[in-house]
């Protein structure tokens, strides 16, 4: 019985050593390797593609931020502000694009507050930009996985271009022209989506104002 | 380019790539598995941990190896993480609660990876890498090793031995695992993926508001959480992260090494079995069910199929993100719970009616098609070996598979496997639906409450890992019950797998003869994919009608 028992324990001691050695091999000297090339190889992506400006970042090129006005008493959401291009709607944190609380809304297929929320989208969406709330693109009234997403489609940002050239005073062929050098197309021709990134076209766009 | 021929395209370029490294991967794992050599590493390795790599294994040695290497490894990391505010690199986290800590644990130490906590507000750096992603390699190690063993039961003769648990465990880390991780990691991170040791960045935006940019050593877990078809994403978003999964093309590649494994381990069947067509065989029927699963999911999601959120929005974006769109979203769904990898891009509650519920029924099906790293090719195998018998049953002859005869025993472990995981997922969601504080976890009510429920039981039970993520889970009871059933739905199959494997081994190979069913060509793939759909389908019809299929009929 006591053989057994020893044999028991000094079976999982031998278990628990071999758990260590590959802590060390796959939990300590893989992931160090792997920072160490990242690092020195690719500075710019394994950071996070910050963009910077005047040395300060303002953006991980990856990472969707707000564009809304300043939170006003009384509001739950604040409002879009039409000098910038808007990205999609966020379910990540209380006021969205919070990447400490990446996710997404979960709200299923027929869920009644999901389908009131998307009518309203589109209503405020269609005021917003002063068009027809039938030729509002899905992307524009849908949350993303992640509420993180940097990207809209080539459609939704072309329907702001009108808005954003306006409420800017910019001439809106310079602002359209803006937006056709940010759609990125499928890598190698096939994969994924078309899209616009709204943090990389926004940088860009305040660049064009000083101008 | 229009949507649809591009969706096509990155299909097909996925399966162009899996069939490319079909046959050189898959001889490499065999050489791995059967090679008499050691490296020097590996010796290293034995020799600092105190085990005897050399002695050959009975199926109960093999097996006692491998629950003691399990049992330490959920201690430890149960450990790990109720101490993390400790230790170095905690970001300032605190302690983990105890029924979270031993779900995660049981989580990730079962390949499961179900997550009840968000990475980004629980997980110090420390606890992830040298904790959870320690897992993600040997977790997925320990299933290709019981596969070996379970092959090592057909290919020997007259034998009690079936292997040496710590010598698979090792090559297959060491040789397997690591060196492609380490390769892959690097590709991720020049496409865009990030590997730092940054904590909370806080930033002042374009717009001049106030946003907290993560870091963490991502890319370097997100390789091995693909390839060991784990899941459990270092943020809560998981691969729809920008920073996990920033582009189209890390997402192609994400979805290739989730899939590399469990597609290409058949060639290694076939190849140690020295018949390679029962290789061609199994991955036949694997890829058959993928394929029509992948159909219906994009059909239905297209065209946004009994789902009115979809028709108000003009398309299923809801929970996907725009550099996937509805093919890539779809694409890698479908293949995450039809692996045991539960990795998410997009998020499945959102999916229609009947997109929705094929991914639960693809995890229904017992995570085979392909399914994790050795799991999917063990649980293929087990019920290949019920359709050899039904086929017998139907001529009246003792039923053989690979020159072994399947008797009453071999039959009692088969059957065993089958029923393990239906009656935890069963009762487990019965027990949960007949309690009224877990039902008002539900985020959303009626069926596709339900359907929350059902897919959290069926998540655990098969190792998926993947949710509906809309039910609240990080509660004392549901960190329990999805633990044990985490735990339950991995280890019983186990033994039931080396138990066969044990049994098989000792027989002495019969003849083929005239009478002996050819488990190769077209004929057993067709009853082997009946079998696999007549046994589920029958097993989940009532759970599945009361949840999707009413929802859908609404």
């Amino acid at each position: 019985m006591l053989g057994t028992l020893a044999h028991v324990v000094r079976h999982h001691l031998a278990a628990l050593r071999m758990l260590l050695v590959f802590t060390v091999i796959t939990g300590i000297a893989y992931p160090l390797a792997v920072t160490g090339i990242a690092q020195g190889l690719f500075p710019y992506q394994a950071n996070g593609a910050m963009i910077k400006d005047n040395g300060r970042p303002v953006a991980s090129a990856r990472i969707g931020q707000n564009f809304s006005l300043p939170l006003r008493k009384g509001q739950t959401t604040p409002a879009p502000d039409p000098k910038w291009f808007q990205p999609r709607p966020s379910a990540a944190g209380r006021t969205g694009y919070d990447p400490t609380s990446s996710g997404a809304s979960n709200l299923g297929p027929n869920n009644a507050i999901l389908i009131k929320t998307i009518a309203q989208r589109r209503a405020a969406v269609a005021a917003f930009d002063g068009v027809r709330p039938g030729n509002v693109p899905a992307d524009a009234v849908t949350a993303s996985g992640s509420g993180l997403d940097p990207d809209i489609s080539p459609a939704y940002a072309y329907e702001q271009v009108n808005r954003v050239a306006k409420s800017r005073g910019l001439d809106p062929a310079t602002v359209r022209k803006l937006v056709a050098e940010h759609i990125s197309g499928r890598p190698l021709g096939f994969l994924g989506q078309e899209s616009v990134n709204v943090v990389r076209l926004d940088h860009d766009l305040a660049a064009l104002k000083q101008r | 380019m229009n949507a649809t021929l591009a969706g096509w395209l990155q299909i097909i370029a996925l399966v162009g790539a899996l069939a490319l490294t079909f046959r050189p991967f898959g001889d490499y794992m065999a050489h791995v598995l059967a090679s008499p050599r050691h490296w020097r590493a590996e010796r290293l390795v034995y020799r600092v941990g105190g085990v005897h790599a050399d002695a050959e294994q009975t199926w109960p040695g093999y097996l006692r190896s491998v629950l003691a290497f399990s049992v330490v490894s959920v201690l430890f990391l149960y450990g790990f993480l109720r101490l993390q505010n400790h230790l170095l690199l905690s970001l300032g986290m605190k302690a983990a609660a105890p029924a979270l800590s031993f779900n995660t644990a049981a989580s990730f130490v079962t390949n499961t990876n179900w997550q009840s906590y968000s990475g980004e507000s629980t997980m110090g750096h420390l606890v992830q890498m040298a904790g959870l992603a320690v897992q993600n390699f040997v977790s997925a190690a320990v299933g290709i090793a019981v596969v070996a063993a379970l092959i090592r039961g057909f290919t020997r003769k007259n034998t009690d031995r079936v292997g040496n648990f710590w010598q698979d465990l090792t090559r297959v880390v060491l040789r397997i695992l690591l060196p492609i991780s380490l390769v892959m990691a690097v590709v991720l991170v020049a496409a865009g993926t990030i590997e730092n040791f940054h904590g909370f960045q806080s930033i002042t935006t374009i717009a001049g508001q106030h946003q907290s940019i993560p870091g963490g050593p991502v890319a370097s877990q997100e390789v091995i959480k693909e390839l060991g078809t784990n899941g459990g994403g270092f943020y809560n978003a998981n691969s729809a992260h920008p920073f996990e999964n920033p582009d189209p093309f890390t997402d192609w590649l994400e979805i290739y090494l989730l899939l590399v494994i469990g597609f290409t381990l058949p060639r290694t069947f076939g190849t140690m079995v020295g018949d390679k067509r029962q290789g061609y065989a199994i991955v036949a029927v694997m890829a058959l069910i993928w394929a029509a699963s992948l159909a219906i999911v994009t059909a239905n999601e297209l065209h946004s199929v009994s789902s009115s959120a979809g028709h108000a929005a003009g398309g299923m974006m809801e929970g996907k993100e725009q550099r996937f769109g509805i093919w890539g979203s779809a694409l890698f769904a479908v293949s995450t719970t039809l692996t045991s990898c539960g990795a998410v891009n997009s998020f499945h509650d959102s999916y229609t009616p009947g997109g929705g519920g094929l991914t639960i029924f693809n995890m229904m099906l017992g995570e085979i098609a392909p399914g994790g790293t050795g799991s999917g090719l063990y649980g293929i195998l087990i019920l290949a070996v019920v359709a050899v018998f039904i086929a017998g049953l139907m001529v009246g002859r003792t039923p053989e598979y690979l020159g072994k005869k399947l008797r009453g025993r071999e039959m009692k472990y088969a059957s065993l496997y089958i029923l393990t995981t239906p009656a935890i997922v069963l009762v487990g969601t019965g027990v949960a639906m007949a309690l009224p504080g877990e039902r008002a976890a539900m985020l959303n009510h009626g069926p596709h409450g339900f359907s929350e429920v059902l897919y959290a039981f069926t998540s655990a039970a098969n190792n998926n890992g993947s949710a509906f993520a809309g039910l609240s889970t990080n509660t004392v009871w549901y960190n329990t019950a999805l633990g044990l059933a985490m735990l339950l739905g991995r280890f019983l199959p186990m033994v039931f797998v080396l138990a066969l494997a044990g049994s098989l081994a000792q027989q002495q190979p019969v003849p083929i003869t005239v009478g002996t069913l050819p488990t190769h060509r077209p004929q057993f793939v067709g009853l082997l994919s009946a079998v696999i759909l007549i046994v589920v389908g029958l097993t989940y019809l009532p759970a599945l009608a009361l949840g999707p299929l009413a929802e859908g009929l609404h």
